[in-house]
């Protein structure tokens, strides 16, 4: 387990930056997933889709270079790239449930053995609804969750998630501090561990069970 | 010609206690925000507001939400606006919360004169609950039905006389679609240009939907 908790998120965004090849379209969801843009591989160009309706999604602008018709889905201030284009919200989900987003990475309050999401609200406690999380994890070709391995100390993969549900059975690859697991017909399996963490350590901060990878390999953060 | 120019005034006397309002918009990017003060102001109340979100306190819808001028919301997200979250747990105010693309489509349905849509958004999670799964092929969906409303608040960059809407970046949203699907609509402008002051080409929403024109300049 890495302490720092800075080094654990770039862990997590650099790693995932590696999953995609040249020119895909992804989509990332707002906080840690959007730093996942600062970290790609040399020669990897990926094109960003923005669900408030665009693709090409550049950079925040130099303070004073604020379009105020220029957001992210989180109202932030963005830049367009050369290339760009702007439509409306029903292109922009036709785009995302019609599988023309290669990847969407998003976040994750838990994620269980079969793939199953919860990621938008917790009864009682809070409840943001689901904005376009819904569609992203049921239309994009590769979902890939960015998230630390456990919050509070508490697995957040699971046997069954306990929390209302975002999508069934839609999460492909689980990328946390501690290592990289793809979610497979026979089971969850942990292809790559941390630097500096330990199989076991892994194991016990995961409640559902885990495949270790014969070829099991060191991310290379 | 028909005058589609009016006051934001007249064009808010329109509105009534009770109806259904769609507004676009999305975090209060491209939303009418005159037409949503005098709506505030004028205390009109009991409304279904339709939209993407609930913006925040101070922007867009969220200043309908913190007016108490909705009885229920119909949208994607409420988490940027705490007193939406207050009002619905003090039970207030209702919230449906529909996912972002079924949303979006419901409301192109509503205007496009189909009775509905098949969509895999929200299979397997509540969003299911009450609706008829239909299979197609094997796969199987959830029938989601039109959604329209009494009067639609949208923004456009520029507008000319016959209402031909030309928006600008992400400010464009939801608002083409609900031009579409309400009895009533009502655009507020950042520029009214004469007709032919926006390319045929150019247009986004043809005017034949709208029958309401609003300048969202300052009055001098």
């Amino acid at each position: 387990m890495i302490e720092s908790k800075e080094r654990r998120r770039e862990i997590i965004v650099k790693r995932v930056a590696q999953e995609f090849r040249d020119g895909d379209v992804v989509n990332l969801g707002i906080g840690l997933p959007t730093l996942v843009a600062n970290y790609l591989p040399e020669g990897i160009d990926i094109t960003l889709q923005s669900e408030n309706g665009f693709v090409g999604m550049g950079p925040a602008p130099e303070p004073g270079g604020e379009d105020p018709d220029l957001t992210n889905a989180g109202a932030q201030p963005v830049t367009a790239l050369d290339g760009a284009a702007f439509f409306d919200s029903c292109m922009s989900f036709s785009i995302i449930r019609g599988g023309h987003v290669d990847a969407t990475v998003l976040g994750a309050l838990q994620v269980d053995k079969k793939g199953n999401l919860a990621n938008w609200m917790i009864p009682g406690k809070m409840v943001p609804g689901m904005g376009g999380a819904m569609d992203l994890v049921v239309g994009a070709k590769k979902v890939i969750l960015a998230m630390e391995h456990t919050a509070k100390g508490q697995p957040k993969i699971l046997n069954e998630c306990t929390l209302p549900l975002t999508a069934k059975e839609q999460v492909n690859l689980i990328v946390t501090d501690m290592g990289v697991i793809e979610v497979t017909d026979r089971g969850l399996v942990l292809k790559e561990i941390a630097p500096d963490t330990a199989v076991d350590e892994v194991v016990e901060a995961t409640e559902a069970p885990l495949i270790i990878a014969e070829d099991l390999k060191v991310m290379e953060v | 010609m028909v005058d589609k120019i009016k006051s934001v005034k007249e064009a808010i006397d329109l509105v009534k206690p009770g109806m259904s309002v769609m507004i676009g918009g999305f975090l209060g990017v491209g939303t009418p925000e005159k037409l949503i003060d005098e709506l505030v102001e004028k205390g009109i109340d009991n409304l279904t507001i339709i939209g993407n979100d609930t913006a925040f306190p101070d922007k867009g819808i969220g200043k309908l939400i913190v007016g108490k001028r909705a009885k229920k919301v119909i949208v994607s997200h409420i988490g940027t606006n705490p007193e939406t979250g207050r009002q619905m747990n003090e039970g207030e105010l209702e919230v449906d919360l529909v996912p972002q693309g079924t949303l979006a489509e419901r409301i192109r349905c509503a205007g496009a004169g189909l009775g509905g849509f098949l969509t895999p958004t929200g299979l397997g999670t509540v969003v299911e609950q009450g609706k008829q799964k239909i299979t197609v092929d094997g796969q199987e969906y959830l029938l989601e039905l039109p959604l329209k409303a009494d009067v639609a608040l949208i923004k456009g960059h520029k507008v000319d006389r016959k209402g031909n809407i030309y928006y600008r970046k992400t400010a464009r949203n939801f608002n083409p679609i609900m031009a579409m699907a309400a009895d009533t609509v009502i655009v507020e402008a950042e520029e009214i240009v004469e007709v032919g002051g926006i390319e045929a080409n150019d247009v986004m929403t043809p005017g034949l939907f709208v029958d309401i024109i609003v300048s969202g300049r300052d009055e001098k």
